[in-house]
């Protein structure tokens, strides 16, 4: 679609930015990525009134244009850089009404870089229930640009807004607000004639951002470094006098054109929620009710929906077999590429799931004051009140929870929480769990309630938790940090969920995870396909023309001498090569050579594990029976001592191998995205697999 | 007198800072010079706490609120 002018939504968090986007543009967005840098873009299109399109993009929400974390510092980079055409035709500012001072500083700053500006004063409904009384008339003539009472919950004043950007000014009409120029003078001026910037604001800007702006290039942003020495210009005193500057205009201009009632209403809805929610001991018994409530969720209401997808793809396979004639290709398709899909779609209702409840926690605010009471035991062990949220999500999937790390805007918390959220139990080990439980686990209870598989299975939660929080411990002594921590947030007051908004976020994240997990899931089934289907050398053919001996078809059944080939030729294809060379590795786990081929295909992702499992041992499965997985491990012997392969320290080694193991490459890949150096994925993944080896082998030989 | 030395409730008035970098930071949320705030509640563990400021709820670490000299 052609835009004929291009929007861009900048706005304090909060402030009801997204649900306006969602308005604006409805169903028709895309989630793209800045050039050069992995903050999502979010873009729409909405139909003016006067019949022409304006192209919509959502801008990260900021307290300021100084950025404090990585999402905040694209706001500049788009409304200052004119090289890639990326500059809005006109910036549509959200102030909340209810709260305008501190709104009202980014305003000013967007204000004075001189782009075209129309002001959405959302929340109208709110503040003039409180008893705000604004004199828009006075406040749009101050400021110089129009100002549009909006209400974006109840979709009121939207038509005007639409208006507003329809016929607004494409020169920027606004007042000055502050006297920029007298912050700094000599290099605002030396700034503007040397790299062609004819606004000093824009000049200011790049003298405090120079350093973090992908848009300059090194020579610029060292002319400037040079600069900043030689008019010895002090970011953070430079700031601190304009911000001051600011308040002064903005305290000025709410005089004349807001009144507030006198009583302070002390006891708002939102106070009194926070009593209980944040009290000393309801804070937390609520909390991990909380907790609990969404694993059950995860669990029981997906149950139905899974075995939905389950099933389909029985029938899509079973399809596929009667429609495609026999040979490799029906092979690839049937157990290479709907196998790996169905691995991958199976999950979806789990990450649905988790990322509904998640996103209901953060739309009411409950999210802000879950990481304001976990703050101080989170940073004891180096991590941040921040971390919770991406480590509950790790529950769900890495994947997604390591790109919300973020909002964190300490470097050193950041990384401690990105290398350890893959150690939470992860959706994708469930099945991992579940299928060696059932293995070894008696289904039984103790104390007459606790069901003895169930308690195994939460073991494995509890565990991956208070590994994350060791991990994470021992890695504050490790990292040093680039600079000093800060809690400095908002605690939004309490409102109800948006369910759009909702249900606009589960799918989106679902999509990611489908789309990032999905590729890599296939391609592995592929290649695992591939593997356990071809060997070195003339091995396959051998074997066929060993069995077609009269020995072998006079004295065996059809039945059991294709049982036998297909064996043979397992243990002789790549696969079984691979396995076999890595046995004596893993010997001392406790592991064989066909786990061997289970533990290496599931280094891209957990939950190949079970199809694998299902693929070696059905060769070995009675033909006409057609047993589940966990009845055909059940059965497996091994070939030399006749016992069990599975045995309760098998099961256990195994299980701890899965627990603390990186097997996963989309983690590996959004790692590397996050980080940016391939030495931190590296790092992740070798402790990883060490700790790993040695729980593996504690827990085989203690067993044992 | 600092901003952590007040009780749950009690309310001052901001006079200055003690540090530089955590002022930029408190001064953008709107908690500058002249501003009332009121401490309104404490975090379960003692820390952080959440102060009322400029009209809404901020929550910051008693070390920041330490860099806080009230009036």
């Amino acid at each position: 679609m052609k835009a004929d002018i291009r929007v861009a939504l900048v706005g304090n968090p909060n402030t009801g930015k997204s649900t306006l986007f969602n308005i604006l543009t409805g169903l028709n967005q895309k989630i793209g990525n800045f050039p050069g840098v992995t903050v999502d873009k979010k873009t729409g299109f909405c139909a003016l009134p006067d019949g022409r399109t304006a192209e919509i993009i959502d801008l990260p929400g900021t307290y300021s244009i100084y950025p404090k974390s990585k999402d905040e510092s694209i706001v500049f980079s788009v409304l200052a850089d004119k090289s890639k055409g990326m500059v809005p035709d006109l910036v549509v500012v959200i102030l909340d009404a209810s709260n305008l001072k501190r709104n009202l500083l980014l305003y000013t700053q967007i204000a004075d870089l001189k782009i075209p500006v129309v002001v959405a004063l959302n929340m109208i409904d709110v503040s003039e229930k409180a008893g705000i009384k604004i004199n828009i008339d006075l406040f749009a003539k101050k400021l110089g640009v129009p100002v549009v009472p909006i209400s974006a919950r109840k979709n009121t004043g939207i038509d005007k807004l639409k208006n507003a950007i329809a016929f607004a000014n494409s020169v920027a009409l606004q007042q000055d607000t502050i006297d920029i120029e007298s912050i700094a003078p000599g290099i605002i001026a030396q700034i503007k004639g040397e790299m062609q910037v004819d606004n000093p604001y824009v000049a200011l800007q790049l003298a405090h951002q120079h350093e973090t702006l992908s848009y300059l290039s090194t020579t610029e942003s060292d002319r400037i470094e040079q600069l900043e020495q030689e008019h010895s210009f002090h970011s953070q005193k430079a700031q601190a006098t304009e911000t001051i500057a600011r308040y002064n205009f903005i305290n000025d201009l709410l005089y004349d054109t807001v009144t507030k009632p006198e009583a302070a209403h002390d006891e708002t809805i939102s106070n009194k929620i926070d009593k209980i929610l944040t009290h000393k001991v309801f804070g937390f018994v609520i909390f991990f009710a909380i907790l609990l409530f969404i694993f059950q969720a995860i669990f029981s209401w997906s149950a139905y929906p899974m075995s939905l997808i389950e099933d389909l793809f029985i029938w899509l396979q079973a399809g596929a077999a009667k429609v495609l004639p026999a040979g490799p290709l029906s092979s690839l398709i049937i157990d290479g590429v709907l196998a790996g899909l169905s691995g991958v779609l199976v999950f979806i209702p789990q990450i649905a799931i988790l990322f509904a409840l998640i996103s209901i926690l953060e739309d009411t605010g409950y999210m802000s004051r879950v990481t304001f009471m976990m703050d101080k035991v989170m940073r004891k062990v180096g991590l941040n009140g921040k971390s919770v949220v991406p480590l509950i999500g790790g529950f769900a999937c890495a994947v997604p929870s390591i790109m919300s790390t973020r909002t964190i805007e300490n470097w050193k918390d950041r990384m401690i929480t990105i290398m350890v959220t893959p150690l939470v139990a992860c959706s994708a080990r469930l099945p991992v769990y579940t299928l060696l439980i059932a293995l070894v686990v008696p289904n039984r209870n103790v104390w007459w309630v606790f069901n003895l598989q169930g308690l195994a299975l939460t073991a494995m939660y509890v565990l991956s938790i208070f590994s994350a929080i060791i991990v994470a411990f021992v890695m504050k002594f490790i990292l040093k940090a680039r600079e000093r921590g800060y809690f400095i947030m908002e605690l939004p007051v309490y409102r109800m969920p948006r369910w759009k908004n909702v249900i606009f976020t589960m799918y989106d994240r679902s999509k990611t995870f489908v789309l990032q997990a999905g590729k890599v899931i296939i391609a592995v089934s592929v290649i695992l396909w591939v593997m356990k289907s071809y060997g070195p050398g003339d091995r396959f053919a051998r074997i066929d023309k060993q069995y077609a001996q009269p020995q072998y078809t006079k004295t065996m059944t059809p039945d059991s001498l294709t049982k036998v080939i297909a064996s043979e030729k397992l243990e002789n294809s790549y696969a079984g090569v691979f396995g076999h060379v890595i046995e004596p590795v893993i010997k001392p786990l406790g592991f064989d050579w066909k786990i061997g081929i289970a533990l290496i295909s599931s280094f891209a992702a957990r939950e190949v594990f079970v199809g694998t499992m299902a693929t070696i041992y059905s060769v070995e499965g009675d033909a006409d029976k057609l047993q589940s997985v966990q009845e055909k491990m059940h059965e497996a012997k091994n070939p030399q001592t006749g016992q069990p392969v599975f045995t309760l320290a098998v099961a256990f080694s195994l299980m701890m191998f899965y627990a603390f193991a990186m097997q996963c490459a989309s983690t590996v890949a959004v790692v590397y995205r996050e980080t940016k150096d391939w030495r931190w994925p590296a790092a992740q993944f070798a402790y990883m697999t060490a700790l790993a080896y040695t729980a593996s082998f504690i827990v085989y030989h203690w067993l044992k | 007198m600092k901003l952590s030395q007040l009780e749950v409730g009690e309310t001052g008035i901001v006079k200055e800072f003690t540090d530089l970098e955590m002022s930029v930071k408190l001064m953008e949320m709107g908690c500058l010079p002249g501003e009332e705030v009121r401490i309104s509640r404490i975090a379960p563990l003692g820390d952080p706490i959440a102060i009322s400021v400029s009209g809404y709820q901020l929550s910051l670490r008693r070390f920041e609120a330490s860099t806080i000299i009230l009036q």
